[in-house]
This record gives structure tokens, C-alpha cells and sequence, in this order.
């Protein structure tokens, strides 16, 4: 692992799988079956995409002019706001892998982490510039903002479909089918967890109690 | 192990003295004014308004007390109280800041009329010559006399298809504008504001609140039996609870007892300023809504939205809303953003047991109390004139005057929204863009900020139009003259009487 990194040829790959993320995003169909059918995608990559997606989503808060984005400092929890996206990504990945495991799916849990993160690449892209961009407007011009910012989120959504239907090797109505299903799963796991979560504070409450019991009587 | 007591015995009395500074802390009580911010926090503020006196009957030297007194009126330094469970109208002078003297009490009108004494008069105007308009609601008839009390004429039930004749005409609230037209509120009747010419005769309503009606109810409605149908809430429009004629002229009509929900999607307002032809032109730049307090917990027995019983409107055009519901009073700036809210329900000087009316003589308060019989006297604090003359030097254009004064109000509350506002307009006024700018920022107002950024814009453009230039050709020529000597290099490389010497090297 550490010899990898003393490589030249390491770093030459991570650069090449970074650069095949803008590839992707311009060549959907094609970029996202040669990313892992080509193993033209790197983890590396992926992870940095990711981060620059959630380093974005922060800086956004700071930097965006106040006209787009009114802050309420008091009211935020940076690990909670990164959460917001992670979370819900990590529950994507694992619930699409789920089901389309179960279907003929030909992507494995690390094929569609790597894909989904591929397909966050417009975020970062746009949203970057959107932000230095949004300092240099009054509210006539907002729209311009609104619609790019809209239209970055829509090339990412279009991108995440058109990744998992390369992933998996899926048709066009399979893939739609799956992506839908993929949010059930979702939900399915938030209320799993829920009451995980919901019965072990039960659980702990329960032996609280009983400790404080026998604390009182003793 | 004494050293080890010693020590837990200095923790606890430690943490005694923490847990009670922190409870001293979270009981800490809101002051009087407050204020709301952009975010809709809940901001102390200094008071805007103290409490100059507290007049009852007797502070007047008048034998009887008010009894459930309902209307008040201000013209010059004149104050007219209805004492509407008396049957009679005082007017009062007012000779100092806080003396007043009894002009006159009368409980009838002179003249050619069947009936001269007045029966539970709840409202009472006065018009610029003088003469006397009231309310006279237990005679069903609004009477206008002359300044001598002298019977001239009556405006009785409006005549009109919606009404029916039969029916008692009460007419609550009156205003009379530069015309002599009058404007009533009558109970029991909800078209509108009656609008009656100088001559009497009744000429239509105006201003009837918009009935809010949505798809469910429309469903509800179908699938009920007719039992259940008349059983349920009937859709007309909100009585308006009282009216105030501004120096413009334009009606100012408060409706208290509005739907929660209504007034949070903006179905239904609380204020409404009528024109002419009775639309509703009130400004509601604000951040809220026009409608009071913006959170109604269920503390001290009071619930639900703030319950406007009367306005009244500055010179300056900053209104004054009263709450009856739990006794506050909310003052508005012609752009609808809060300048102040104070009061309260209670028995001290400055809380009120049952506010019935507001009105204003000058920049003074009066809030009558109907269930206390008493005039509260509410004059500006230091604080409240600051404001006030910031808002008005501003309005005449003297801007570096108003700046000023801004400045001094967010010297005393820093919390204050509209004195950073106000900094940042002056200073737009003054043309210095960039400090306008950062006031806005603080306080998140995107329309000035915009509009002091688009001139920021435009100076700078006009200051760096040089570089600009200079900059957006080296963008586009030095690709290109890359571009060209590659092309150049490329041709010289590839060029077939160096091939030779090319070909020899590469060996």
C-alpha cells in the first residue's frame, strides 16, 4: 500500500480516473459502462469526488452570497449538514446494491459506491463556479442562478440513472424500475433503523431504571 | 482524606453557585419592547414607549366613572372618549403633556330630531369644520351634529338588497373622510365598510375581506346533508372590528379574530388599507406578515393569533396596531416591518385588562381600556423619538440627517433590524456603495443590497473599464497566439527540408 504510493504510475492513474469522472458526466452511457467494465474508475477518484461534493455543500454555506442563501448560524450542525448528504448517498448504495443483487444486478456494493460517486460530479463542477458567480448578482438576475444550480442537480439525478443502468447491465425500464424500488429501500431502512434505534434506547432506559432502583433501595 | 472532603464540599458548592446563576439566567424576564429580527427571534429592545400616567374619570375630577367606554377620537390637542355604558361623550382638553381638562360631557344633541339623548354611543368622529359625527348605536342611527351639538342630519340603515330592511341598524365604528363621507362598521352586517355621501344617502359597501374557500371545504360541503351544511361554518367574509382614516385618507381596517392558518398563508390580513375603490394596498415588505405576534404559545391562559380591536396611523405612516387578546401594542412602518411591539395583559401601568381603542396626538399614545375605565398615556422614550425622526428626516430627504440618527438607534439596541436598514439606505442615499452594502449583509436585505450592489457594479466597471478590456482580449489572444506558433512550430517541424536533419537526429 505505502510502496503504491511512492509509485509515479499511481498517482498518473488516480489523475487519469479523476479526469474520466468529466467524461462520464458528458458521455453517460458509455462512461459508466467503461468504468468498471474497462476498470477505468478508480476508488481514489471516487472518494475525492465525494469529498469535494460535501467540501462544496459546506463551503457553499460561507461563500454563497446571502441572497441565495440566507444562513442561520445558530441553527447549524456542520456534521449533521454533511450528513445530510452522505447519509442519504450510504443508504442509496446499500439499498440499490440490496435489491439489485437479488435481480441480476451486475454490479458489486464497491461498483455502485464508485458509480454513484461518479454521478455526483456535476455538484462540485457547478456548483462551484455558481458560488464565486452568485457574489456578482443582485436579485434581478437570481434566475440565472436558480436554473443552473437547478440544472446541476438534474444532470447529477440524470447521470446516477443512466450509472446504475450501466452497473448492472440493466434496460432502460428495468433500470427506471430499480431506481424507484431503490427508494423504498431507502425508506425501508430508515424505518429499520428508527426502531433499531428506537427500541435500544427502550433497552437502555430499561436498565437505567432498574440500576436506579437498586441504587435508591441500597 | 480530609483533603479529599474538602474538595468535593468546594465542588458542590460549586456547582450550587452554577446551577443557580444559570437559573437566574433562564428566568430571566423579556423586556417590555421587543422586537422581531429577520430570523423571527424574539430581540429585547429598549422601550420605545413608557407610560406618561394612567388617567381614570376621577383624574379628570368627574363625578362618574367610565363605564365600558369604547371609542376615542383625536383631533387637534381635543381627545373625545365614548363612554358608551354612560351614554355620553367626553372631551377632554389637553393642556400640558400630562394635564387634560374637561371641554364638556354631554349625553344629548340639541335640536330638530325625535330622539336627543344618546344611547350607548360606541364611536365618535370630527370632521375639519367642526362638526360632530357619533355613532349613536343604541338609537340605531349615526347622527351628525354641528360643533354646537345642533342636530343636522342622520344616516340610518343602508337601503340595500343584501340587508334587510327589518333588521336593527348598530353601527359600531365610524370614520368620516375630507368629503364628508362617512364610513361605518355595523354589526351584523359584513359586506364591507357602509358607505354613505355627505348627503345621507347610502352609496354602497366598500372593502368586503375576500372569503377564503378552498377545495376541501368545497368536498366537505358536497358530501354533507343538508342538516350538517347548516351546522357547519357559513363562508362570509370577516367582520371588520374597527377602521381609522389616515392624513391621506386612505381607510385603515383591522380584523381581528382571523383564522390561524389564514393568516399564516396570507388568506387573510389582520390590517388592511383600503383606497377608493376598497382594495387593499397595504405594503408587506416585511419578512412576517402583518398579524402581531408571530408565535402564540398557550402561557397565561391566552392562545391563538394576536386579535387587532384598533389601529391608528402616524403622520410619518407608521401604524399602531392593538391586540386585545393579550394587550400589545405592534407598531408597523409603511413598508410593513415591525418597529416595535409592546404591553401586555395586566394591572400594572402599561398592561392592559381589556383594550378597546387606540388613538394618537402626535407621537403620543392613548390606549383606552374598557373594562379598566381607563386612558393609558403612552409618550416616546429617547429611544422611540430617535426612531421616529429617523424614519421622518429620511421621508423629507435628509438623509445624512437620518443616517445619523440611525446610527445612534443601533448605538442604544444593536438588535434593532431597521436602524442597520435605515444606516445602509442613508449611506446609499450618500452614494457610498460599499458601506450600504455591509449593512444590508447583516441584516439580510437583498432588494437594497441589490440595488446598492448594481451601482457598486456599475462604478467599479466604469473605474476598471481599462483592464477589463485588457483582460478579456488576453483571454481570447493569447489561446489564439499560442495557438499560432504551435501551428508555426508544427509546420517548421514537420517541414520536408528538415526531415533530413530530423531523421538524422532521431538516429
Amino acid at each position: 500500500m505505502i510502496a503504491a504510493l511512492k509509485k509515479k504510475e499511481t498517482y498518473q492513474e488516480y489523475i487519469r480516473s479523476l479526469k474520466f469522472a468529466l467524461y462520464c458526466t458528458t458521455h453517460p452511457l458509455d462512461g459508466f459502462w467503461d468504468l468498471t467494465h474497462e476498470r477505468r474508475g478508480t476508488y481514489a477518484a471516487a472518494n475525492t469526488i465525494l469529498f469535494l461534493t460535501l467540501l462544496i455543500r459546506v463551503m457553499k454555506l460561507r461563500y454563497t452570497s446571502f441572497i441565495f442563501l440566507t444562513v442561520y448560524w445558530e441553527g447549524i450542525n456542520i456534521f449533521l449538514y454533511v450528513a445530510s448528504v452522505a447519509f442519504p448517498l450510504a443508504m442509496f448504495v446499500i439499498g440499490n446494491w440490496g435489491l439489485t443483487t437479488l435481480f441480476d444486478g451486475k454490479g458489486r456494493l464497491g461498483q455502485v459506491y464508485m458509480a454513484s460517486c461518479y454521478a455526483l460530479t456535476p455538484y462540485p463542477l457547478v456548483q462551484f463556479p455558481l458560488m464565486v458567480f452568485s457574489n456578482f448578482v443582485t436579485v434581478d438576475e437570481q434566475e440565472f442562478y436558480m436554473v443552473i444550480s437547478a440544472l446541476s442537480l438534474l444532470w447529477a439525478a440524470l447521470l446516477m440513472i443512466a450509472a446504475m443502468g450501466q452497473i448492472h447491465e440493466f434496460g432502460a425500464g428495468k433500470n427506471m424500475l430499480f431506481m424507484v424500488a431503490s427508494l423504498f429501500a431507502m425508506m425501508v431502512i430508515v424505518f429499520i433503523l428508527l426502531l433499531f434505534f428506537g427500541m435500544i434506547a427502550q433497552g437502555v432506559a430499561y436498565f437505567i431504571s432498574l440500576a436506579k432502583e437498586v441504587m435508591f433501595r441500597l | 482524606m480530609k483533603k479529599i472532603i474538602k474538595s468535593i464540599g468546594a465542588f458542590a458548592f460549586g456547582a450550587v453557585i452554577f446551577a443557580t446563576s444559570s437559573m437566574g439566567v433562564m428566568a430571566a424576564e423579556r423586556s417590555y419592547t421587543y422586537n422581531y429580527d429577520y430570523w423571527g427571534d424574539v430581540q429585547d429592545s429598549p422601550d420605545a414607549y413608557t407610560v406618561t400616567n394612567v388617567y381614570t374619570a376621577s383624574s379628570f375630577g368627574m363625578d362618574v366613572n367610565f363605564k365600558n367606554p369604547q371609542g376615542l377620537f383625536v383631533k387637534g390637542n381635543m381627545l373625545y372618549i365614548c363612554d358608551t355604558g354612560n351614554n355620553r361623550i367626553v372631551q377632554l382638553e389637553r393642556t400640558g403633556t400630562e394635564t387634560f381638562t374637561v371641554a364638556r360631557i354631554f349625553d344629548s344633541i340639541k335640536g330638530d330630531t325625535d330622539v336627543t339623548a344618546l344611547a350607548g354611543p360606541t364611536d365618535i368622529a370630527v370632521s375639519e369644520e367642526g362638526d360632530i359625527f357619533i355613532s349613536d348605536n343604541g338609537n340605531a342611527r349615526i347622527v351628525k351634529v354641528d360643533s354646537d351639538l345642533n342636530y343636522l342630519m342622520q344616516f340610518n340603515l343602508p337601503v340595500d338588497s343584501n340587508v334587510s330592511a327589518d333588521s336593527i341598524f348598530q353601527p359600531s365604528k365610524i370614520v368620516i373622510d375630507t368629503a364628508g363621507r362617512v364610513y361605518c362598521i355595523a354589526t351584523s352586517i359584513n359586506q364591507g365598510l357602509c358607505k354613505y355621501e355627505a348627503d345621507g344617502t347610502f352609496s354602497g359597501f366598500v372593502g368586503a375581506t375576500p372569503v377564503t374557500f378552498d377545495f376541501i371545504d368545497f368536498v366537505w360541503k358536497k358530501l354533507a346533508t343538508q342538516e350538517q351544511r347548516q351546522r357547519m361554518t357559513s363562508f362570509v367574509p370577516t367582520a371588520y372590528d374597527n377602521i381609522y382614516i389616515d392624513h391621506e385618507g386612505f381607510i385603515y381596517a383591522c380584523a381581528g379574530g382571523q383564522d390561524e392558518d389564514a393568516l399564516d398563508t396570507g388568506a387573510a390580513d389582520a390590517i388592511r388599507k383600503l383606497n377608493l375603490m376598497g382594495n387593499d394596498i397595504l405594503v408587506e415588505n416585511g419578512e412576517y406578515p402583518v398579524y402581531g405576534d408571530l408565535y402564540w404559545g398557550e402561557g397565561g391562559g391566552y392562545e391563538g393569533p394576536s386579535y387587532f380591536t384598533d389601529v391608528t396611523v402616524f403622520e410619518n405612516d407608521i401604524y399602531v396596531c392593538l391586540d386585545k387578546n393579550r394587550g400589545r401594542l405592534f407598531g408597523y412602518d409603511d413598508q410593513g416591518k415591525t418597529v416595535f411591539c409592546f404591553g401586555g395583559n395586566g394591572n400594572m401601568d402599561g398592561y392592559f385588562r381589556q383594550p378597546a381603542a387606540i388613538e394618537h396626538m402626535g407621537h403620543d399614545l392613548f390606549v383606552l381600556d374598557a373594562l379598566d375605565c381607563s386612558i393609558t398615556l403612552f409618550t416616546p422614550t429617547e429611544f422611540g423619538e430617535l426612531v421616529y425622526s429617523a424614519i421622518e428626516e429620511f421621508d423629507e430627504g435628509n438623509y445624512v440627517v437620518s443616517g445619523e440618527s440611525w446610527n445612534k438607534v443601533m448605538e442604544m439596541d444593536g438588535n434593532y433590524d431597521l436602524a442597520y436598514i435605515g444606516i445602509g439606505r442613508s449611506l446609499l442615499r450618500q452614494k457610498q456603495y460599499k458601506d450600504a452594502m455591509e449593512y444590508f449583509e447583516l441584516k439580510y436585505d437583498r432588494e437594497n443590497y441589490s440595488k446598492a450592489y448594481k451601482q457598486y457594479r456599475k462604478v467599479w466597471v466604469e473605474d476598471h473599464i481599462v483592464i477589463l478590456v485588457i483582460v478579456i482580449l488576453a483571454i481570447f489572444l493569447i489561446p489564439m497566439g499560442i495557438g499560432k506558433i504551435r501551428r508555426v512550430k508544427y509546420e517548421i517541424d514537420t517541414a520536408d527540408i528538415f526531415e533530413n536533419r530530423m531523421t538524422g537526429r532521431s538516429l
